[in-house]
């Protein structure tokens, strides 16, 4: 999984009644690191580059392979509130946070319940709100493969993505993206990757700097969310960036990375 | 032996290359092929069918449910089964299954019991998880899909044999007041058949439950397995199993001429048959297999019930000749295999005993006819097989000592006095 295992560690700690694995790396300034729907990537350049400054804490989500599910965890706002009690257990609070698509979404699902959890907010091609226009890409009509296909605007020139996901499957990859997608159908089937009350509920966050990264051709989550999220969070920016798809952080891992270290400094 | 008809209630009008190109798959091919006029006319004709079967002599005729898709029009069998009840006289009603989940397990406790008390107790409930596509065509979260099957599973029993009313609050169904007032004529309740696709979390469950597991036109050697792990499980609970706890379907086409049951049986690989229910991305949704079934997937990344490559496909142009070409292909190899058995009663019959003296079924489920036969033609199969191939299978399991499962108790033979099982599964001899 790791492109270079020296750079971070991982444990599994007793936590919110579970057993919950951590990856953590760095010095500094905490950043809470919310995973995607089918799992924690891999260790990737900006993970490391953020980590020269910040102590990134990333946790592998109950259910998605390393830490085990959590019975009652079966919706978003279940899951937020779990994360709420490992922030609360963890003296984490409040923290840094940024979310990735799914992991966006609970991101802002922890907010809007209860915005002093964080002390800046970054999400990332967030699901959690329905598109004005077009639709949230339904993981569940297609294999693993083709939605992280479509996941990267111009793959050809995205080498990391290529390293991450190219080449033939192996039965590990397929096994680690059934357990992703079966606890994300746990989450999120129906309403599909969003939850109508969301929008109205960050109406009332006030307080917590929020940054917005979107790629431009998005295929997954449709930009048209990104205008929601910035309506509903006073004070929001957003950045959208061209030529990129639903995963800036690696098609366009330098501009992302520099947003983050700006937004986070 | 209980034998009974069956064949699902396919719209036999569709295009073929419309399946194939829609990546060999029944399941999302545009429902803009689908003619009312000839889906009324098919309907009935198919209800017909059913009692011309019982006519024939059939001690059974056996319905299935598929949601959305041209390779089945029965998506609500139950409308179907209440019709026969009070049309047919004699046969048993068998449904093969209700897919449990994906529906509301105390409007099923009713229709059930409707049907059964309608028939005079002539109903034979089945239920299954139902295919990783009917998840999707029912919108119900395939993650949950075994728990809510056991769960509702459950829940009928008790809304037939609990005195009401009581409330229920379980984890995936909740009702605050049961108390039907139709329940089923049979008591406690009708026999339970469990169909399925030899997956070995379900034979268990049959086993456990002391339900017959009917294996549904699978291939012969896993098939074997199963039977045996049924009976292992079974000792283990403490009875020994026999032919009353297991059944089989068979696809069997006969006609006048061989040439021409073949012909005809090529109906049963159209647009690639069974292999071409579903693409895999619909038949494997989220959550559907269990873990161990995933590990199983994740070694060979083939479907192991038809062989089909389940990661690299990709949407696109495909070769609609080369597709038929290994269509061909595939009907020769199951031809040979014996999972089709094609042609006249007196051929067709040494297969039909050789699968009879290796299995071992007390239910017997003929499967005859799938793609575009006509009507005519589908009616000279059941005359053929209810005239000449049941008296000879009513004989051979008199032979044989095959009881069904209303001649045999399910459940209730004891285990030899050395607590080691019998064999189940006869000696398997070249046909």
């Amino acid at each position: 999984m790791a492109t270079n295992p020296q750079e971070w560690r991982e444990e599994t700690v007793r936590v919110a009644g579970t057993d919950l694995t951590l990856l953590q790396s760095g010095t500094g300034q905490p950043v809470l690191v919310l995973h995607e729907e089918l799992g924690h990537p891999g260790w990737l350049r900006w993970h490391a580059e953020l980590a020269r400054n910040h102590t990134v804490i990333l946790p592998l989500h109950p259910g998605f392979g390393k830490s085990p599910r959590v019975e009652w965890v079966r919706g978003i706002r279940d899951l937020a509130g779990f994360y709420a009690r490992v922030l609360r257990e963890r003296n984490l609070r409040p923290v840094d946070v940024i979310g990735f698509s799914m992991g966006g979404w609970l991101a802002a699902e922890m907010a809007a319940c209860d915005a002093a959890q964080f002390r800046r907010m970054v999400l990332v091609a967030p699901t959690g709100i329905k598109p004005s226009q077009g639709e949230i890409m339904d993981l569940f009509t297609v294999t693993a493969r083709a939605y992280l296909d479509a996941s990267v605007h111009d793959v050809q020139n995205t080498p990391e993505f290529a390293k991450l996901y190219g080449g033939e499957q192996t039965p590990e990859q397929f096994e680690a993206w059934e357990d992703a997608r079966a606890e994300t159908a746990r989450l999120a089937w129906q309403p599909y990757m969003h939850n109508p009350s969301l929008g109205p509920l960050l109406e009332g966050v006030v307080g917590l700097p929020t940054l917005l990264i979107w790629g431009k051709q998005d295929k997954v989550v449709p930009v048209s969310v990104a205008e929601v999220f910035k309506k509903s969070i006073p004070g929001a920016q957003l950045v959208v960036l061209d030529n990129c798809g639903h995963r800036p952080e690696v098609e366009k891992q330098a501009e992302f990375t520099q947003q983050l270290q700006r937004f986070l400094a | 032996m209980h034998i009974m008809s069956f064949s699902e209630r396919a719209y036999i009008y569709v295009p073929e290359d419309e399946i194939i190109k829609n990546g060999s798959s029944y399941f999302g091919v545009p429902n803009t092929y689908f003619d009312p006029q000839k889906g009324s006319k098919l309907l009935n004709e198919y209800l017909d069918e059913r009692v011309y079967a019982e006519e024939l002599g059939f001690d059974g005729v056996m319905l299935n449910e598929h949601h959305q898709t041209p390779f089945c029009m029965g998506s609500v069998m139950d409308v179907e089964a209440a019709i026969l009840a009070r049309i047919t006289k004699k046969v048993k009603i068998v449904l093969l299954g209700n897919p449990l989940p994906v529906g509301d397990p105390l409007r099923l406790a009713e229709e059930l019991a409707m049907i059964d008390m309608i028939s005079g107790g002539r109903l034979v409930p089945g239920w299954v998880r139902g295919a990783g596509s009917e998840q999707i065509a029912n919108n119900i979260n395939p993650a949950f899909n075994r728990e809510r099957f056991n769960e509702a599973h459950d829940f009928v029993i008790q809304a037939w044999t609990k005195p009401g009313p009581w409330r229920y609050e379980g984890k995936h169904y909740h009702y605050r007041f049961v108390n039907p007032w139709v329940l089923p004529l049979q008591k406690p309740h009708p026999q339970i058949w469990i169909p399925g696709l030899i997956s070995p979390e379900t034979v268990i469950w049959c086993a456990q439950h002391r339900y017959p597991y009917v294996a549904l036109a699978t291939a012969l050697e896993p098939t074997v397995e199963m039977v045996n792990l049924y009976a292992d499980v079974a000792a283990q609970m403490g009875y020994q199993a026999g032919p009353e706890n297991f059944g089989y379907l068979q696809n069997v086409c006969v006609a006048e001429t061989e040439e021409k049951a073949r012909e005809l049986a090529k109906g049963f690989v159209f647009g690639g048959g069974f292999g071409a229910f579903a693409r895999a991305e619909w038949m494997f949704p989220p959550g559907y297999n269990s873990k161990e079934a995933t590990k199983r997937l994740a070694k060979a990344f083939t479907d192991p019930r038809t062989g089909t490559e389940i990661i690299r496909y990709t949407q696109g142009a495909v070769d609609v000749e080369e597709v038929k070409r290994s269509i061909e292909k595939n009907f020769q190899s199951t031809l040979e295999n014996g999972l089709i058995i094609a042609g006249t009663p007196k051929t067709v019959l040494a297969r039909i005993r050789f699968m009879l003296e290796t299995l071992r079924p007390g239910i017997f489920g003929i499967w005859y006819h799938h793609g575009p036969m006509t009507a005519e033609e589908r009616r000279t199969c059941l005359r053929l097989l209810g005239q000449e191939v049941l008296p000879a299978m009513r004989e051979m399991a008199k032979e044989l000592d095959l009881p069904g499962p209303y001649e045999q108790k399910p459940g209730i033979r004891p285990l030899p006095a050395s607590g080691k099982r019998d064999p189940v599964v006869g000696i398997a001899t070249a046909a």
